[in-house]
């Protein structure tokens, strides 16, 4: 059987778990609302000053809730011990892994879709740089973020306190993932400067940390 | 004896000075066998003995700390997955799928792609493959029979089950090891990890009893149900 074949039946399988139990989309979504409206009633921003800190809070933002949901992927096959269902059968460990930050990585978009007309609500914002820069930015900083914490979730899930030791490991990996998604979304917000060294950067990230986590996710998978 | 396929001298698992550390407890402690093929084994003996760990090194969910486990003629586990059967302590399947989702996705891991095989997996196991209802709403009974589907899905060769039974009703218990019986006698080996061995009696063709990280001895069951033992650690 081919790794499509697999990783395109787990990703539907997932998918429609998720769509029956919400449990990942409504956490997220309860907790990126929150920061929205809390820190547009505590910073309440100009329209200028909004440009300047909006790329780190949203990122915050979105960072945060994507811990949630990473949290959520492996859960799933934890309970009732599923995932030695799939370590016994001969189907290959990358696509479990592709499927699952594939999963993750439709999640968090989702959810970013939802939030962005909120942020220019509440943050009054206007790109004064092109729109369509701040698309690539979502898609390859969501695919950095996910991609990596889909691998160390993995690598939490044999550890007791597994909520907490996620974002220990996934947080200082990503910062250069998210100094660039920040930068360039500052970049593109305020016209100031160009954002595409930033944008370059998180290409090669995201191959790097790709390879990296499919190299890598069968010995973790199997890690006693 | 309790099957009718006669075993071959081909071993269809042989185990070399297989030794599991936990630490420092030795669960497994320098184990040397072969089983044959066709036939039925129950592993039966006192908690903590180590059936358990042996069945899942068997299925390469554990690395032996020494020794080796050749399968169906293969050194890697993973050369042969897709003619090995497991069925696990805990059920193994995902709650918020019916019956039919779940053995669907595993299907789906074996390469197959055809329904019958899932709707024939669970009526084997006297389970209705129309049933909507989602794992997590089925009776304990219930899910062990879909686990055993789950198991049996891809026909295997070799069946490795650890507690099938266990939360199983008598009535049910009785079902699913007569299930066990008709696939043995289908030419299939397997492997029963259980604490009620009684319910086997009728199905068995060698009960192999552990302690302490060790096989004691095996006792091979005739028609007549008298057993002959012998001392662990050869071929047999």
């Amino acid at each position: 059987m081919s790794s499509l074949t697999v990783t395109r039946a787990t990703l539907w399988k997932d998918l429609r778990m998720e769509w029956r139990s919400k449990d990942a989309i409504n956490s997220m979504l309860f907790f990126s609302l929150l920061v929205v409206v809390i820190f547009s009633f505590a910073f309440n921003p100009t329209a200028e000053e909004s440009r300047l800190i909006a790329g780190g809070l949203i990122w915050v933002a979105f960072l945060f809730a994507a811990v949630v949901a990473l949290n959520q992927t492996w859960a799933r096959e934890l309970r009732n011990q599923v995932l030695d269902a799939y370590r016994v059968s001969p189907a290959p460990p990358n696509a479990l892994f592709l499927a699952k930050a594939l999963g993750n990585f439709l999640f968090v978009i989702i959810l970013e879709a939802l939030m962005a007309p909120l942020f220019v609500v509440f943050y009054q914002l206007r790109s004064v740089g092109p729109v369509w820069q701040l698309v690539v930015v979502a898609l390859l900083g969501t695919w950095a973020l996910v991609v990596n914490g889909t691998f160390f979730a993995a690598m939490s899930i044999r550890t007791r306190s597994r909520e907490i030791m996620l974002p220990l490991i996934l947080f200082p990996i990503s910062i250069p993932a998210l100094l660039a998604m920040v930068d360039s979304t500052t970049g593109i917000l305020t016209g100031e400067f160009s954002p595409d060294f930033w944008i370059k950067m998180l290409l090669v990230y995201d191959v790097i940390f790709t390879a990296v986590c499919l190299l890598l996710f069968e010995s973790v998978l199997n890690a006693e | 004896m309790a099957g009718t396929t006669e075993p071959s001298s081909q071993p269809v698992i042989f185990l070399q000075n297989l030794v599991k550390f936990f630490g420092r407890f030795a669960a497994l402690r320098d184990i040397t066998d072969s089983f044959a093929p066709g036939r039925l084994y129950v592993i039966v003996g006192d908690n903590g003995a180590g059936k358990s760990t042996l069945l899942r090194v068997i299925a390469g969910l554990m690395q032996p700390s020494q020794g080796s486990v050749s399968l169906l003629g293969a050194e890697r586990v993973r050369d042969v997955a897709h003619r090995i059967g497991y069925m696990g302590h805990a059920p193994l399947l995902y709650d918020e799928l019916s019956g039919m989702e779940n053995l669907r996705y595993f299907a789906g891991l074996y390469g197959l792609r055809d329904d019958s095989a899932c709707s024939d997996a669970m009526r084997r196991v006297g389970l209705d493959p129309d049933l909507e209802r989602r794992v997590g709403q089925y009776s304990q009974g219930m899910r062990q029979r879909l686990s055993l589907a789950r198991a049996v899905l891809h026909d295997p060769e070799l069946m490795l089950l650890d507690e099938p039974f266990s939360n199983v009703d008598v009535h049910s218990a009785r079902e699913m090891a007569a299930v066990l019986g008709r696939v043995r006698d289908q030419g299939k080996t397997i492997f029963v990890v259980t604490h009620q061995a009684p319910l086997m009696e009728a199905v068995a063709d060698e009960f192999v009893h552990m302690s302490a990280g060790q096989i004691v001895s095996r006792q091979v069951m005739t028609r007549s149900t008298v057993s002959v033992s012998s001392e662990a650690g050869g071929a047999r």
